[in-house]
């Protein structure tokens, strides 16, 4: 063979290791290439391989009272979390934890709608203690089962709270593809309603990150020490004008079995001292998720005790609006403080060829401001109102915002159905208004439905020198600018005087009085559209120090309830009694107004006569 | 003294010095291979049955140290009949192993479970070298290849029918690398490949068509030298491959597909079959230039890294001792291999060259498709690294095709 030929063996073996030297460099080049050259590249992958980041909630604020009661705060509960390489194995890990979770078809149905690979699949986020020592205690049967110590939302005050406050649940998955949750995360708890909604992005505070180490079947190794975590940023605490014990003794003096609301203000600065709504729930049971059956039974309640009533209930204002046209009609000068009225009141009065009654059929006769506002007298408002005139009557309405909302921080508050302009009947009952309507406004009949916290805060001007500031509940919020009525000191005085005969001897809400406290306010019955015979029972008033400037707002409605003297008045009074008493740092007794003495025959020797 | 008794006893002393490091080295992955943070039954002393199959390789090295050249050639023809034999028994009453569970690549004696195929790259590789080398005349003529393709041919169809797709390219190395130290000229053995270049291109009928274009011009530029049935073979080949390209892909196994799909392109199915490929490749990436250190590789414990043991064992490494270690693994095969030609070229007989050369063309196959597979280069494919990967069977044959070549390229 020539190939045997030494210069042709060299020849061949040059070459063949030619071509291994350009084999194996090929490869040396390529592991250059990879381990040096763009080695950082793979060891992200590397670490993004192994470490399966969890998301932990940052515990929530604390929600205190204006006595730095908590209204809400977070105790340590257990998230469960499944984390599996396959749908298959996910399913099977779900099915396993069924019974200890109590999941249900439909649950693990959206469970499975929402797995990712590398993620750890949330189950549960409040899970019983009982279940979870289940499942550590046989982890080996629940593989890929994570358990994760998460904060827990906790509310107080018994159920008093809960329309305020609020309440957390899970995120919808509307609220993640709304801009305002944009950075939020599958998962994560979010304020629904009230102040947790209001404040949810103070509240909240920023998820943090725990890396699980896993193996390439998706088994978690264990909590990775050693990579930094981010334990993200605690809410931050709310401090509210609220006085929770007031909540909760509202709570406990509200008939049980009528719907109704109760506003308080601190006329000082318009903070809420109470916002109550009857019936209540009890926010704790949708921490976790409330269950189908809780939550349809409060949804299908014919009460409505998920509706607030305090800022979404629109109802007649009736007689307690009569303090806004006497309040408009002085502001505009066309009434004196002591002025009375040239027609006085026999039953009833004439106007546009129709006869508009009192309700005291036999006549109150001639009174003063202050006695038309104590009397309730009609005929006295219809001349008040003729005079005002219906375009001014409207426009001076809109402008201390019966048609708008008080612009408290919630979320969720309804705007005042007030007339803005004669078209406004237009377009609602399709005619042109007369003149005439302004008698019915006057009165507080017609096209009218307020806020109870509407109402209160018409009377905290009233309280005040004039101004209403909006109604806060954040302790400290940025000044904001209400209305102003602008009227003088002594016009202000007459109609607290009105009021205070409300609650005097001849007064319908004579047995409210109370014996440390000068309770003045005005009752109403407003027209039930529902119900005819069972009017909407209101009370609007104020209380403070005999002698002195009222130091609380108090606004009650019950709904069915009734006359507003009977069923509202005393409730208001029991309210201001307790928030008064525990101010001056006085004890507090149930036996507090006038009635309640007479009924248990105690003696009141401060009554007034 | 114990120097010269080492010498005598390796034939070469540096080359079966490096290949003894390049085992224990091999051994120590193992042993690392099997640290898994959840440890599995399969890998946890691999690394100890594995010095068990180099303590009996040793033995076996130094049995068939002793052999003398001559009685390798008396025994190739039988000994290629025979693993021609067990193929094909191997064909029918195989079994698999481990991942390849669905492959007939292992024959069980009841006692000993081994790959046939080992032995027939062995006695291929004597077989072609007792053709090649009783030939007077240098293999110059296409019609010279047919009878060396044909002995290697044989064997590699019935490997590829287990499938196994690597052992068959060993093969494939085996010929060119024999027939090139035989004497064939570079354009013949370009001719020769052409059909199995043509199957691949044919994916792309363009490419193809310009191929083919080169391959009638060589043609042309050998017309002196060819017959115009040799020409003829060539063209009609080419065409069969350009035809069958696509009922051969669609005749192949889903995962067999895949692997070359994923070959293209990692990211077709990172969870399916381009998971290992890109696990492999994270894994030595982030070893980065001296490694996590041995036996710390995350990859590996978290078991991310497939077949960590035999076929990616070369990933391990990568992952734990970096591109220091990878390095280091490469220079002692470069330095095997160059060993390997040196013999070859000292050898005074065409058979002890010829035999060298094949197992030369054998393990440069193994290292580049094994090595390149776990960066990438190459499709993955089930082959095992020489001397480094877990395998009893494998190591021993390594060990006796080393003592092979020691002992024939010094024999007269």
């Amino acid at each position: 063979m020539r190939a045997q030929h030494p210069h042709r063996k060299r020849v061949r073996a040059h070459g063949a290791l030619a071509i291994a030297a350009l084999v194996l460099g090929a490869l040396g080049f390529q592991f250059f290439r990879v381990q040096v050259l763009r080695s950082s590249d793979y060891k992200l992958r590397s670490e993004s391989n192994r470490f399966r980041p969890l998301a932990v909630p940052a515990p929530r604020g604390t929600v205190f009272d204006r006595y730095g009661k908590v209204i809400a705060d977070n105790v340590p509960g257990y998230a469960v979390y499944v984390l599996r390489d396959s749908r298959d194995d996910t399913r099977e890990a779900l099915e396993g934890l069924r019974p200890h979770l109590g999941l249900s078809d439909a649950r693990i149905a959206t469970l499975m709608g929402r797995v990712r690979r590398h993620e750890p699949l949330l189950v549960d986020i409040d899970a019983e203690f009982a279940a979870v020592s289940v499942l550590e205690e046989r982890r080996e049967i629940f593989p890929g089962v994570y358990i994760e110590m998460r904060p827990k939302r906790r509310y107080f005050g018994d159920n008093a709270v809960a329309h305020t406050i609020g309440y957390v649940s899970e995120i919808t998955a509307e609220e993640l593809e709304s801009d305002r949750f944009a950075e939020y995360e599958q998962g994560i708890l979010v304020g629904k309603v009230g102040i947790e909604r209001q404040y949810e992005e103070l509240l909240q505070g920023q998820q943090g990150i725990r890396y699980l180490e896993v193996d390439a079947t998706g088994r978690i190794v264990g909590p990775l020490a050693g990579i930094e975590e981010d334990p993200g940023l605690p809410g931050e605490d709310l401090e509210l004008t609220l006085d929770l014990e007031l909540m909760e003794w509202i709570h406990k003096i509200f008939p049980d079995s009528l719907p109704g609301a109760v506003v308080v203000l601190d006329p000082e600065d318009g903070g809420v001292l109470a916002l109550y709504s009857a019936p209540t729930f009890d926010p704790n049971d949708f921490v976790g998720g409330i269950d189908t059956e809780a939550w349809d039974a409060l949804n299908t309640d014919p009460q409505k005790p998920l509706l607030n009533r305090t800022v979404m209930g629109l109802y007649p204002p009736a007689s307690t609006w009569k303090l806004a046209a006497a309040g408009i009609g002085l502001d505009l000068g066309v009434v004196g403080p002591h002025e009375e009225m040239p027609i006085p009141c026999t039953g009833g009065l004439v106007y546009g060829g129709e006869y508009r009654a009192c309700w005291l059929a036999t006549g109150h006769g001639s009174l003063d401001l202050a006695g038309a506002i104590a009397q309730s007298c009609n005929v006295y408002f219809y001349q008040l109102g003729i005079r005002i005139g219906l375009d001014r009557m409207l426009e001076a309405g809109t402008r201390l915002g019966f048609a708008e909302q008080c612009g408290i921080d919630l979320p969720q508050e309804s705007r005042g159905i007030f007339p803005e302009e004669r078209a406004f009947w237009e377009r609602r009952f399709g005619y042109r208004p007369l003149e005439g309507e302004v008698l019915s406004l006057a009165i507080g009949q017609g096209p009218n439905s307020q806020t109870p916290l509407k109402i209160a805060q018409f009377y905290m001007a009233l309280a005040r020198d004039g101004t209403a500031p909006a109604p806060h509940l954040l302790a400290n919020p940025d000044p904001r600018e209400g209305w102003r009525l602008n009227i003088s000191r002594e016009s202000i005085e007459q109609l607290r005087e009105g009021i205070r005969g409300v609650t005097g001897p001849s007064g319908t809400a004579y047995t409210s009085s109370l014996e440390h406290w000068d309770l003045i306010g005005k009752s109403g019955s407003g027209q039930n559209p529902q119900d005819p015979d069972r009017t909407h029972a209101w009370f609007a008033g104020m209380a403070g120090p005999w002698g002195d400037e009222p130091e609380i707002v108090v606004v009650v409605l019950v709904e069915f309830g009734g006359g507003g003297s009977a069923t509202a008045a005393p409730i208001a009074a029991k309210t201001a009694d307790f928030y008064l008493r525990r101010k001056y740092g006085m004890p507090v007794d149930t036996v507090q107004t006038l009635g309640e003495h007479w009924n248990l025959g105690r003696p009141a020797p401060w009554a007034r006569r | 003294m114990l120097r010269r008794a080492f010498s005598r006893w390796s034939g070469d002393p540096a080359l079966v010095l490096a290949v003894m490091l390049l085992t224990g080295f091999g051994i120590a992955m193992i042993y690392s291979a099997g640290v898994l943070n959840i440890p599995s039954p399969v890998t946890e002393g691999a690394w100890l049955r594995q010095t068990r199959w180099f303590l009996i390789a040793l033995v076996a090295f130094t049995t068939v140290r002793q052999v003398r050249s001559r009685w390798f050639e008396w025994i190739s023809v039988p000994a290629y009949a025979l693993s021609l034999v067990l193929l094909t028994v191997t064909l029918v009453v195989g079994t698999g192993s481990g991942t390849a569970a669905g492959v007939r690549s292992f024959l069980d004696l009841g006692f000993i479970r081994f790959q046939p195929a080992e032995l027939a790259k062995l006695a291929t590789i004597l077989a072609l070298a007792r053709y090649l080398g009783t030939r007077r005349e240098d293999p110059t003529t296409l019609r010279a290849l047919v009878t060396p393709s044909l002995i290697v041919g044989i064997p590699l169809g019935l490997v590829i029918l287990q499938p196994d797709l690597g052992t068959a390219l060993a093969f494939v190395g085996i010929l060119f690398a024999a027939l090139f130290w035989a004497g064939t000229p570079i354009g013949f053995l370009i001719l020769l490949a052409s059909p199995g270049v043509a199957l691949i291109l044919a994916f792309e009928p363009k490419i193809w068509a310009v191929f083919f274009v080169l391959v009638v011009g060589s043609l042309y530029f050998y017309r002196y030298r060819l017959f115009l049935v040799e020409s003829l073979a060539v063209i009609l080949a080419n065409l069969a491959a350009g035809t069958i390209a696509l009922p051969l892909w669609n005749s192949l196994a889903d995962y067999q597909q895949n692997r070359i799909l994923v070959f293209l392109d990692p990211s077709v199915d990172p969870r399916g079959a381009g998971y290992h490929l890109i696990q492999s490749m994270v894994a030595i990436g982030s070893g980065g230039l001296s490694g996590k250190g041995f036996t710390e590789g995350t990859q590996k414990r978290l078991d991310f890294l497939p077949e960590q043991h035999t076929d990616f064992i070369f990933s391990v490494i990568g992952e734990e001792l970096g591109f220091l270690g990878t390095g280091l693994a490469l220079s002692l095969f470069a330095f095997i291999i160059y060993r390997l030609v040196r013999l070859a070229e000292g050898a005074a007989d065409p058979f002890a060259g010829l035999v060298v050369f094949g197992i030369f063309g054998a393990w440069l196959v193994h290292i580049f498709v094994n090595v390149g597979m776990t960066v990438g280069m190459v499709p993955v494919t089930g082959i095992p690294l020489p001397f480094v990967s877990y395998g009893g069977t494998f190591l021993l044959m390594s060990w006796v095709a080393l003592a092979l070549a020691t002992r024939v390229a010094s024999d007269d």
